[in-house]
């Protein structure tokens, strides 16, 4: 993570809106999108905003489909591009996503989450944390995964989303939330200009005569030549490990861990507070990057005299990784509310006491 | 009698525009002589350089292999899509997309009428040989009516499988498309006939005037089971009187 360059004095803004202001503030030079609840904003913002501020190209597509497609295009073509969209429109997206994986073209992506499956609801949830961190599309690749819990990281994920994208040549997803998306809060952007455009020698801009022509394709007719290519990416996904990061609170003497990321991750802080009250020693991990996951430091912390309780709003999700990570050296439990439903603080404590009751965790020393 | 002779003039030659890789397209195939066309246009209008192509999926998926200017391998359908996004981001450089009746007109058919409804300042290549060539011969768009294919093998029956698509007129009826014709590359008079279409299409591109869409009615030898010389033949008598060659939406004041 760089340090961002911020403004002296915070703003209050949607989310959407400050993620869209620090877009134009990031040198985006193209957008391309289509409007979806809860994100419409996005390209609203940047329709009445960039024509008066830069040269930059923003358009409405026809379909997520062309929106993405229009992503590789000027992504090949080198410049710094973004698209945007929900749940349903970003399964649109999945195709065109795995071609830009295979051919190694920085862009970003950001999926401001509502509930499903099918057309679901507009109401927030992280049903598509399979779709974001196992690849989504057709074939073996990932992407990079940016979980922001505040309109403070919407904006910030901008800059750092482009940066990983573009030093990594792959897509990096902002994979935020309805709610997130739509509240609005204190934020402090970071500063216009402070990410500075880069060359790529391998655009395709027009091939001057000093070079080889450019070609971008995700075509390996030969076995052992897509081969190749799909060693090359997995040794990519693997150098970018050390890119994971995480916020932990707590954790040091905690019974009970919280594994939660964005928006579940602030309801499992307010819980953790009223779990204190009670005398229950809890902390909790926010995974910030969804891939690469952070499993060494969920291994490092579990141990017997421990438990994990992953709270999501879907199904059981990140859950699977947190078990991965912690590979059955401590139980972990899952809370998970769907359909736009989100957790409180109040049923999280009660499931806290249930656990600590189960597995005898009160507090020797309040006991 | 021997004679021998000390120099000889070139009088043409194989455009540099092209690279020395062999093409793997069938023997009597339209796809060579549309790829070479397109490309010594470039290469006398002296716009290598500054020239991005976009290829399709499908026979020509390959075309980055051949045509020796940057160039974008697209996802089937999005060429036009992704050419927007390349023109769009880099607007004095010349870009041409590069797609067949399934990829164009089949899949792709929301981009195309979108990216010509936008006037997107590209070249649109489309070749129309009814068929599915690459995945070995089933029923295009733009199959005629009764044509048997592998997917319509007791002919295409227009009232369950829809009638032949006429792509290139339904799009011309809309604003952005500036130029719009229909060519073919199976005798040198449309050869020539084709070159001068293209001409005139980047031409226009440099003076922003909106999408030129140039279809290049095209043969299957291999998809429709005949020689080169019946493909042309059958071409000719079959497929020009559904999709006659000829300009379609010509501009005031274009040659």
């Amino acid at each position: 993570m760089v340090t961002l360059q911020r403004d002296e004095t915070p703003k209050l803004m949607k989310g959407n809106e400050a993620l869209a202001e620090a877009a134009i503030r990031a040198n985006m030079q193209a957008y391309f999108g289509y409007p979806i609840t809860p994100q419409s904003e996005i390209l609203e913002y940047l329709t009445e905003e960039v024509p008066k501020r830069s040269t930059s190209v923003v358009l409405q597509a026809e379909s997520e489909v062309a929106s993405i497609n229009m992503v590789y295009g000027a992504g090949s073509a080198g410049a710094r591009v973004m698209t945007s969209s929900s749940s349903p429109g970003f399964s649109l997206m999945q195709e065109g996503i795995s071609y830009i994986a295979a051919s190694e073209i920085p862009c970003l992506l950001v999926n401001v989450q509502r509930g499903g499956p099918g057309l679901g609801t507009i109401q927030p949830a992280q049903g598509d944390y399979f779709q974001a961190t196992k690849g989504g599309g057709h074939g073996d690749y990932h992407i990079i995964v940016l979980a922001p819990n505040s309109v403070q990281e919407m904006a910030d994920f901008v800059f750092e989303g482009f940066r990983l994208a573009e030093e990594y040549r792959m897509p990096a997803l902002i994979l935020s939330d309805g709610a997130i998306g739509q509240m609005m809060e204190k934020v402090y952007l970071p500063k216009e200009g402070s990410l500075p455009l880069r060359q790529h020698d391998w655009a395709v801009t027009g091939k001057p005569k000093t070079r080889e022509r450019n070609f971008i394709t995700s075509l390996h007719m030969e076995p052992d030549k897509m081969e190749t290519i799909n060693l090359h990416l997995q040794d990519k996904y693997r150098k970018l490990r050390k890119e994971e990061r995480y916020e932990l609170f707590n954790v040091k003497d905690a019974d009970i861990i919280l594994v939660a990321f964005g928006l579940t991750a602030r309801i499992c802080n307010k819980a953790r507070e009223l779990a204190a009250e009670k005398g229950l020693r809890v902390g909790v991990v926010r995974p910030i990057t969804l891939y690469p996951f952070p499993y060494d430091i969920l291994a490092s912390l579990a141990g017997p005299n421990r438990v994990f309780l992953t709270v999501e709003m879907n199904s059981g999700q990140m859950v699977e990784d947190v078990r991965l990570a912690v590979n059955g050296k401590s139980p972990v439990y899952f809370r998970g509310r769907m359909g736009g439903m989100i957790p409180t603080p109040e049923d999280l404590l009660l499931e806290m006491e249930a656990l600590a009751e189960k597995h005898t965790l009160i507090n020797q020393a309040v006991r | 009698m021997n004679t021998t002779i000390d120099s000889m003039e070139l009088v043409y030659g194989k455009t540099e525009a092209l690279t020395e890789t062999p093409m793997h397209y069938c023997p009597g195939c339209g796809h060579g002589v549309a790829h070479k066309i397109l490309m010594e246009v470039i290469d006398e209008m002296g716009i290598t350089e500054n020239t991005i192509g976009v290829a399709p999926v499908g026979c020509s998926v390959f075309a980055y292999m051949y045509m020796n200017v940057d160039m974008l391998e697209a996802a089937h359908g999005r060429a036009s899509a992704s050419a927007t996004g390349i023109k769009r981001v880099l607007p004095e450089k010349f870009v041409f997309s590069y797609q067949g009746d399934g990829d164009l007109a089949a899949i792709g058919t929301a981009e195309t009428i979108h990216t010509v409804n936008r006037g997107e300042n590209i070249l649109m290549v489309f070749i129309n040989n009814g068929i599915y060539g690459m995945t070995g011969g089933q029923m295009a768009p733009t199959s005629l009516s009764g044509m048997k294919t592998s997917t319509s093998p007791y002919g295409r029956d227009c009232v369950s499988m829809g009638s032949p698509l006429k792509i290139t007129e339904l799009i011309a009826n809309l604003p952005g498309a500036y130029y719009v014709t229909r060519q073919s590359v199976h005798t040198p008079a449309a050869v020539r006939k084709l070159k001068k279409a293209i001409k005139a299409s980047f031409e226009a591109q440099k003076e922003k005037k909106g999408t030129c869409f140039v279809e290049i009615v095209s043969n299957c030898p291999s998809g429709w089971k005949m020689t080169p010389l019946e493909a042309n033949d059958w071409m000719e008598k079959n497929m020009f009187p559904y999709y006659p060659p000829g300009d379609i939406k010509v501009p005031q004041g274009m040659k």
